[in-house]
């Protein structure tokens, strides 16, 4: 029995003249007013998918004449430039700073993440629990664009020693190879979308380890587990899909976060040698469309972008899948 | 022991349950040797550094809130205490003028944020009727999966599609209209997933008592089902009105700032509090321009705070009891 409501007993029992239960859809009577509600939430489902449709279909449809006439691979170039008789745009340098800068993100914000929904969850006390989930909650209500602002005027200050000291004693690491760039790294925007994205991975993290079962956690104590080990046994293993899950999310949204990024990074200037290093500069999809809002001038133009938008739609909607999918398989297992 | 720290959960650390106390038939001499060649020494170790660790996670995560929130407070507060911040707009004053009002763009995030709530309450509440109350088939799968997909779509995205419907296909400006439509999309899914939680928490009892009563299906969803949880879906929708109202991304592409009122969603450019942050970034060199970016940045954190204690509030005076 499935645990949604709106079904009753009711309806998994045949009618009095022996009739099939009536379910779903049908369970209605053919009233005129709930032919009409039931038709209006129809309707609504119907409007949520054509949306999503549409989006994917308009995307494709306004970026195919763009990529059919571009003169280099869209998918390996380095060049951007969509503009004038020849068009020739690639994304490659956007794909690296986007997976680089949410990469770094992932890195710092779930293990963080998911040590303060385990705080939230098992250590605080009980009195605290409530104001501080909260107070992360709000750490997610700040706007984007704040965290922009002050990531642009203060944060930035901090981090630039550790890039410094980075670069100084591990610079022979590839990734870690000194640049001329000082202010908006690969390194201090996947620091800075860390931040924004916290509050997603432990909202999510603090509801599975909520329902954790009770008779779990104490059978862990009761064989003498401490309170870590206790975690560890019944809470981590319980919580795992929530988890992974909880992070798919929050890479979806640190993928596709635009204006803080907008207001952070560096764009490199045409022809900059590829590097490895996460102390370049450089552009993600949506700060690279978000600069650019001004130049939507020709069709050609804009279809450049809005190819990158849609790759950028893809890496979300591949993204989030897999989230559901875990999800989902969760649920196959507890139920 | 090291584990009396844990006041809830006394465990010896033997394993056996033998309650919160040692039993004191054990001599002392002898207890003390156990503890200092104790096997299980480095477990008790390991559980209070994982505690350590936590604690200091959870407070490593308050330094960005605290720090976020100390400066747009302190860099901006001065700006909302004159009058004419909140009645005035930002005509003819330049960049390197002081003052000015953000009373335009106040308004035009509201009206903006107002729009979009009125497309996207209607919809993302039958969409969660639907998939709560009538869904059972493929079509409810479908749908549950694209709210899915819709809720993680890139507000640029989103931006991006309603410029190629708006501008590129149909050839109408960009206007405040077109960025209400593209926060739709982002609201509608916030709003689906908290009503369809708030749905599944009204007890099956209801509505079968409403239907043994004779009601239609339809009047017991709008008069039971929706009244019952009614506060926790106007929670839902105030979450997602301040998530929206803090968006730039759409902005940027589909809502080109200004600096005169403008209240007409239809009718060219429209100023809103992000895009005049964004505005005065442009100069933030000069001590003016950045005085009015943080003014407008901490009035947008009150507008969005306000909606949130709001939503917290509502949700506390009327959840669904169980």
């Amino acid at each position: 029995m499935s645990t949604v409501t709106g079904v009753s007993a009711a309806d998994e029992l045949p009618g009095p003249d022996g009739r099939k239960p009536l379910t779903g859809d049908r369970a209605s009577t053919g009233r005129l007013g709930d032919r009409l509600f039931g038709g209006a939430a129809t309707l609504s489902g119907v409007i949520v998918i054509a949306m999503v449709s549409l989006i994917a279909v308009f995307l494709l449809a306004q970026a195919l004449p763009a990529l059919t006439n571009n003169s280099e691979n869209f998918l390996t170039s380095r060049v951007w430039a969509p503009g004038g008789e020849k068009p020739a745009f690639g994304i490659l340098e956007f794909l690296w700073t986007t997976v680089a800068a949410s990469t770094i993100a992932m890195l710092l914000a779930v293990p963080v993440g998911v040590a303060v929904a385990l705080f939230l969850t098992q250590y605080a006390p009980m009195w605290m629990r409530k104001p501080a989930a909260s107070l992360v909650d709000l750490l997610a209500a700040i706007p984007s664009i704040v965290y922009g602002l002050w990531g642009l005027m203060t944060f930035r200050a901090f981090v630039k020693p550790v890039e410094q000291f980075l670069q100084d004693n591990f610079g022979w690491f590839p990734l870690f190879a000194p640049t001329k760039i000082t202010g908006g790294t690969i390194f201090f925007i996947g620091i800075v979308l860390a931040i924004m994205v916290l509050p997603i991975v432990t909202a999510l993290s603090r509801e599975v380890f909520d329902q954790t079962p009770v008779a779990h956690k104490e059978g862990a104590l009761a064989l003498g587990a401490t309170r870590w080990e206790m975690i560890r046994t019944a809470v981590l293993p319980f919580g795992k899909p929530g988890v992974i899950s909880a992070s798919m999310l929050a890479l979806g949204r640190a993928l596709g976060e635009t204006i803080a990024v907008t207001f952070l990074v560096s764009a490199l200037s045409d022809g900059t040698d590829w590097t490895w290093s996460l102390f370049n500069g450089g552009e993600t999809f949506a700060s690279k469309i978000a600069n650019n809002a001004a130049e939507f001038s020709n069709p050609s133009k804009t279809g450049a972008y809005i190819a990158a938008g849609l790759v950028l739609f893809v890496l979300t909607f591949v993204v989030n899948s897999i989230a559901r999918i875990v999800i989902e398989r969760r649920k196959a297992f507890t139920e | 022991m090291s584990l009396t720290t844990t006041p809830e959960h006394h465990v010896p650390d033997d394993g056996a349950p033998t309650g919160p106390t040692t039993p004191p038939s054990r001599p002392p001499a002898r207890q003390a040797a156990r503890e200092m060649d104790n096997p299980h020494q480095a477990r008790a170790v390991k559980d209070i550094l994982a505690r350590i660790v936590m604690w200091s996670a959870f407070a490593l995560a308050m330094v960005p809130l605290v720090w976020i929130l100390w400066t747009v407070a302190s860099q901006g507060v001065h700006m909302l205490t004159e009058a004419t911040w909140w009645t005035g707009n930002q005509r003819n004053i330049n960049s390197d003028d002081a003052g000015g009002g953000a009373r335009h763009a106040i308004e035009g995030t509201l009206i903006q944020a107002g729009m979009t709530a009125l497309i996207s309450i209607p919809i993302g509440i039958l969409t969660a009727v639907y998939l709560v109350e009538y869904g059972r088939g493929r079509l409810a799968k479908a749908i549950s999966f694209m709210v899915d997909i819709l809720s993680g779509v890139p507000s640029i995205v989103a931006a991006l599609f309603i410029y190629a419907v708006w501008v590129t296909t149909f050839g109408i400006d960009r206007s405040g209209f077109a960025v209400s439509l593209s926060l739709v999309l982002l609201m509608i899914p916030t709003i689906v997933r908290s009503t369809e939680e708030m749905l599944k928490l009204v007890p099956n009892e209801l509505r079968e008592a409403s239907y043994a009563l004779g009601v239609p299906k339809w009047v017991t969803v709008v008069r039971i089902v929706l009244r019952t949880a009614f506060s926790g879906i106007v929670t839902g929708i105030l979450l997602g009105l301040a998530r929206v109202m803090g968006e730039t991304a759409p902005l940027l592409i589909l809502g080109p700032y200004t600096k005169n009122f403008q209240r007409d969603l239809f009718d060219g450019n429209m100023a809103t509090l992000p895009t005049m942050i964004n505005q005065d970034r442009g100069d933030f060199a000069l001590v003016t321009a950045a005085e009015r970016m943080w003014g407008a940045a901490l009035t947008l954190i009150i507008l969005v705070l306000l909606l949130n204690i709001l939503g917290r509030v509502v949700a506390h005076y009327g959840s669904v009891k169980k």
